[in-house]
């Protein structure tokens, strides 16, 4: 198995394997997604660490991202600089939250981080109304939007301080039906 | 001297911890001071008089209280955000220090102990804080001799150890970014590998070292184990793919189908390996006798493509089916029990089949055991409804088309003003609908029984005079029925108006009846068949002895000294053998039904795709978004059509060990052919449905149809005496009588006995009934622990409104009390410098007021009176008199500031209360 790929070593997919949810070929197969979004930038060999990060509109324009919504706070949030560029370390990590084995405590940490827009670690009135507006493209009104932040904040939040802490978030979404069904990505 | 020095070590991290705490909380600080300022505000303006002044110097007392606290905080928030690992090193340590108090009289080892408890320490500090003092722990650790270490010690280790590699384990499901998660893991590697070589070099551990290599492999083993099971399920990545395209549902679909070729595998595997193989290998070879020969009358047309497409002439007298089989108890050198495998296999389907499918049942039942729970309605739309799934822009689209769709029933749903336009005329609507429904059920019905009836008539003629579409009549009409019905339903419920959830269920109950109509219209018919060819074999059979003996008496009178002439075994009269009939109707079923499928996929789908596509650029409307359009996938009529065709196999495999083969076949190819349509000319729903929700449902039309199927082979297993001729059990009063046959010659006289009392219905049917009772027992049980469950739910739903309700009273209090403040603090500024002194106190109170806030809520009114009394007993004393000459002017209560306002007292009385508790 081992001489086919020269790419990563065998210690580095042991540990690949060790931190994320996916398995060697998996692996394998999304450095190959990650290379092809620009082949001239990534190098064949990872091996010796080599410090490469594709800018967001690269990683923006995967097909499985290109449609969602949220596409640009995801990025934000994976990647270690905090505005998109990622490396493979933060592809591996991306793909790894949002698949299917990944357990619902995780996913609903990192859901609460993406729909977190401005990063106060608390989702306020703003960061619904832009995750509603994200979701139904402006086609909602004002007034309608307003409402339905307001439904949300009234119905989830807690501890009343008008906006949703971690627990709160965590607290309502471990209760949705199809919160892992939909939050995934396969790869 | 060493010990001192890691101790300082130690504080020197917590020191750095403490700095990095601060440093943190520094830089949230300016984030941070809104919501701070919000949870000071409430308290601070309910204490404060002269508003401006005061803040300034509040601010900063509450700011050097704060920083003690977000200290705290900021440690804690840090351990939280680190995971479970500090968690692990701070046990570890209490550990260790347990260990440590354990030996403390043993003073020779003390140093050496307090030595290897820093090593310990710092590497997991180091890890936990990456903070690189590399040397220092190098240092220590070149001296560590695994042979010096005391048992305790090495347990310890052992211990860290483990901890290290449980962190290993789950290091996945933290939540940090690769690099840190890689340098934990290298270090926590390094650590184990280190110490786990010493573990492994003393005398006596030898099997710990072995332990662990085993370990190792077995992880290693288990990995690779894992990727080659991720690398067996086949259609993964077709799968994906249309997933990304169609969203989750249209996916769903193909994973069922996956499954259900799963299924039909085995079932293959098990009529293939245990019946058709043997019997091909073992059994007579095909023209030795009878039953294994085709008749004289039809070897001239045995080898036609058309007789052999209506798997009549030799695919008739070949292992597919029944009659082929000999009754012949042991067969070939093996001496394989073919009756008894015959007919085990048989009931072995059915068992499986029930038991796959009760066994998803109940896990799927398992995995979405909540819901139904409609408290976080808009929460969840907002934040699960989009399926990150999606991958196409159409989809996309269409998706968020639903959502604002959803989005704006609910708020409606909310607001109530939505009025039912004219109940009356959707009643009425429905009804006809309902009504319409029942006549086209009934209506196919009749057509399926009329034209089997006719089939018969036919039959009876001999086919040769018929037309191809005669033959044919029954299949053709059955296919065309479930063709084109569904679609009959579809028109007739967009009368109804229901919401598509609804109606999409009302939709499949509708197939569901249908197809099940016509399934049981047909096993009619099949019956009247089957009675019919027994008439036939009875007047055969008489024919027969009297074919024999004249036989015989021709024999004997010419030469009686001569072996009996040997007859063609194609010329022996024979049975109908009303089981291969069976057998092959349904085979022909199948056929038809899967010929129907592939060729409306290619016509209404493919067809129809490259009309609409190509005669586009020359057609005097948007063929494309107009009239015809694409289609669309059917998702539940494509499960429906799966599950029918598998309802159909379970019912005919006991008659044609060939049908599960068949259908492996064809859901093969249903794999490709369908995963090649819908990429390339379907488009995604306009809806997109979800399908978690529903899959438990297709489950149970599933198990629906697997009992009604299995009832009526079970009825002719039962019920009508084999053939004489042909097939494994010919010969034989019942098919059933195989068991007791090997019983009585296989097995030991006794085991026999002991199963003939046990099978005595003295013995059954009390078991029988005890397991009724079982049943109804667990039932009732079952059905109180869900009723207790909903109870809960709903208490906690209360509970929670309740709450909230009360932390909004409290909001709206805070509110009115802080401009009462503020009227008051207006009038009273002067006084400021008095309050100033008690501040302090309050503020104390006033701090855990804010914490636990939620809790005196839920405590409101409860018991309000004890903690004034308390009050009035302890404040005055440790309280300086000047509040006093305010609290008459508010209520009495000495300890109160005066811009307290009447609303809040309850509260504040609270406060003692729970720091008493």
């Amino acid at each position: 198995m081992g001489n086919k790929q020269t790419i990563f070593t065998a210690q580095q997919l042991d540990a690949y394997q060790d931190c994320t949810y996916f398995t060697r070929k998996e692996i394998l197969r999304l450095f190959d997604r990650y290379r092809d979004l620009a082949p001239q930038l990534v190098p064949l060999d990872y091996t010796s660490h080599p410090d490469v990060k594709l800018p967001y509109e690269l990683i923006g324009s995967m097909p499985e991202l290109k449609d969602n919504p949220f596409r640009q706070r995801i990025a934000e949030v994976f990647s270690e600089d905090g505005e998109g560029n990622m490396t493979l370390d933060d592809f591996l990590d991306m793909f790894s939250v949002l698949s299917e084995m990944a357990p619902r405590d995780l996913k609903a940490y990192y859901a609460f981080k993406i729909y977190d827009f401005n990063n106060d670690d608390f989702i306020c009135k703003t960061d619904l109304e832009k995750t509603l507006n994200k979701l139904t493209r402006n086609e909602l009104t004002e007034d309608e939007v307003r409402m339905v932040c307001e439904k949300v904040i009234d119905e989830a939040d807690l501890d009343n301080d008008g906006r949703l802490s971690l627990e709160d978030f965590q607290h309502m979404i471990v209760r949705a039906p199809d919160f892992l069904s939909t939050f995934h990505i396969r790869i | 001297m060493r010990a001192s020095r890691a101790g300082e070590g130690g504080e020197e991290l917590q020191a750095e911890r403490r700095e990095k705490g601060r440093r943190k909380r520094a830089r949230s600080d300016q984030e941070a001071t809104g919501k701070e300022r919000d949870k000071e505000e409430q308290p601070k303006i309910k204490s404060s008089k002269a508003v401006k002044t005061r803040k300034n110097v509040k601010n900063e007392k509450t700011k050097e209280m704060e920083e003690k606290q977000e200290e705290e905080e900021g440690e804690a928030e840090e351990r939280n955000v680190k995971g479970k690992k500090k968690h692990g090193s701070a046990k570890k340590e209490t550990r260790e220090e347990d260990g440590g108090k354990r030996t403390v009289k043993e003073k020779a080892r003390e140093e050496k102990k307090k030595k290897r408890k820093k090593v310990v320490e710092t590497s997991s500090e180091q890890v936990t804080s990456e903070e690189d003092d590399n040397e220092e722990e190098d240092n220590e650790e070149k001296e560590v001799r695994p042979e010096s270490l005391t048992p305790e010690e090495l347990e310890m280790l052992k211990e860290a150890v483990d901890e290290r590699k449980k962190l290993i384990q789950g290091l996945r499901g933290k939540p940090w970014s690769m690099k840190k998660k890689l340098v934990t893991l290298r270090e926590s590697q390094e650590f184990v590998e280190k110490y786990e070589g010493a573990l492994g070099k003393g005398k006596g551990r030898k099997l710990y070292a072995y332990k662990v290599m085993m370990t190792k492999k077995w992880m290693k083993f288990q990995r690779d184990f894992e990727n080659f099971k991720t690398a067996c399920i086949p259609w993964e990545m077709k799968i994906k793919e249309i997933e990304s395209h169609f969203g989750s549902s249209v996916a769903s679909y193909f994973i069922f189908l996956r499954w259900m070729y799963g299924i039909n595998m085995i079932l293959f595997c098990l009529t293939f390996g245990l019946v058709m193989v043997p019997e091909a290998l073992m059994g007579r070879p095909y023209g030795t006798i009878p039953r294994k020969t085709v008749p004289r009358a039809e070897a001239a047309s045995a080898m036609d493509f058309a007789v052999l497409w209506d798997f009549g002439g030799y695919a008739q007298y070949s292992v597919l089916f029944y009659g082929y089989y000999n009754n012949q108890r042991a067969i070939g050198w093996l001496k394989f029990r073919m009756p008894l495998s015959y007919f085990l296999v048989g009931v072995g389907t059915v068992a499986y089949s029930y038991m796959v499918v009760i066994r998803t049942m109940a896990r799927n039942a398992n995995e979405s055991g909540v819901g139904d729970d409609n408290s976080f309605n808009f929460s969840w739309k907002m934040f699960t409804s989009w399926d990150y799934l999606i991958g196409n822009p159409e989809t996309a689209d269409n998706k968020f088309a639903s959502i604002t769709t959803s989005f704006k029933e609910a708020i409606l749903e909310e607001q109530e003003s939505r009025k039912d336009d004219n109940i009356h005329l959707t009643r009425f609507l429905r009804v006809l609908a309902n009504f319409l429904v029942l006549c086209c059920l009934a209506g196919s019905g009749y057509l399926i029984y009329f034209v089997v009836r006719r089939s018969q008539k036919f039959a009876l003629d001999g086919l040769e005079n018929h037309t191809w579409w005669e033959r044919n009549e029954v299949n053709m009409v059955m296919s065309l029925l479930g063709m084109f019905c569904p679609m009959l339903f579809d028109v007739i419920s967009a009368l109804e108006n229901y919401h598509p959830r609804v109606a999409l269920q009302w939709q499949l109950g509708r197939i569901f009846a249908l197809f099940l109509g016509n399934l049981y219209t047909f096993i009619i018919a099949l019956m009247d068949e089957i009675n019919l060819k027994r008439e036939e074999e009875k007047i055969i059979k008489f024919n027969i002895t009297t074919w024999e003996a004249s036989l015989y008496n021709s024999t004997v009178s010419e030469n009686s000294t001569a072996p009996p002439i040997t007859i063609q075994p194609a010329d022996v009269p024979r049975g109908p053998c009303w089981e291969t009939m069976v057998g092959q109707e349904f085979v022909r079923l199948i056929i038809s039904d899967t010929m129907t499928t592939y060729i409306t996929l290619l016509i209404g789908d493919f067809l129809r795709a490259v009309l609409v596509r190509f005669l586009n650029y020359c057609w005097c409307w948007d063929l494309e978004a107009g009239f015809p359009s694409y289609s669309e996938f059917d998702v539940s009529g494509n499960v429906l059509g799966l599950i029918f065709n598998q309802g159909m196999i379970w019912m005919g495999a006991f008659y044609a060990p060939c049908l599960p083969a068949l259908n492996v076949l064809r859901l093969h190819v249903s794999m490709y052919l369908q995963c090649w349509a819908v990429m390339c000319c379907n488009v995604p729903q306009e809806r997109v449905f979800k399908a978690s929700g529903s899959n438990n449902f297709y489950m149970a039309m599933l198990l629906v149809i697997l009992f009604l199927s299995t009832l009526p082979a079970i009825y002719t297993i039962v019920t009508i005496p084999p053939s004489f001729d042909c097939g494994p059990f010919s010969g034989k009063k019942r098919m059933f009588d195989v068991i007791q046959e090997t019983l009585e010659s296989d097995f030991p006289a006794w085991f026999s006995k002991v199963f003939s009392y046990a099978s005595n219905p003295g013995l059954v049917l009390p078991f029988i009934l005890l397991m009724v009772l079982a049943i109804y027992y667990l039932q009732s049980t079952s059905k109180s622990y869900k009723e207790a469950n909903v109870e809960l739910k709903k208490k906690l739903q209360t509970q929670n409104e309740e709450n909230k309700k009360k932390n909004k009273l409290a909001a709206l209090k805070a509110q009115t009390d802080l401009e009462e403040a503020r009227k008051t603090a207006s009038q009273s500024a002067e006084l400021h410098k008095n309050n100033s002194a008690s501040r302090q106190d309050q503020e104390d109170g006033e701090e855990d007021h804010g914490s636990c806030q939620r809790q005196y809520h839920n405590k409101n009114g409860r018991h309000p009176p004890p903690p004034v009394r308390d009050q009035d007993g302890q404040l005055p004393a440790t309280r300086a008199p000047v509040p006093r000459t305010y609290h008459h002017v508010n209520h009495g209560s000495p300890g109160y500031l005066p811009g307290f306002p009447r609303q809040s007292e309850p509260k504040m009385h609270r406060v003692p209360s729970l720091q008493r508790h």
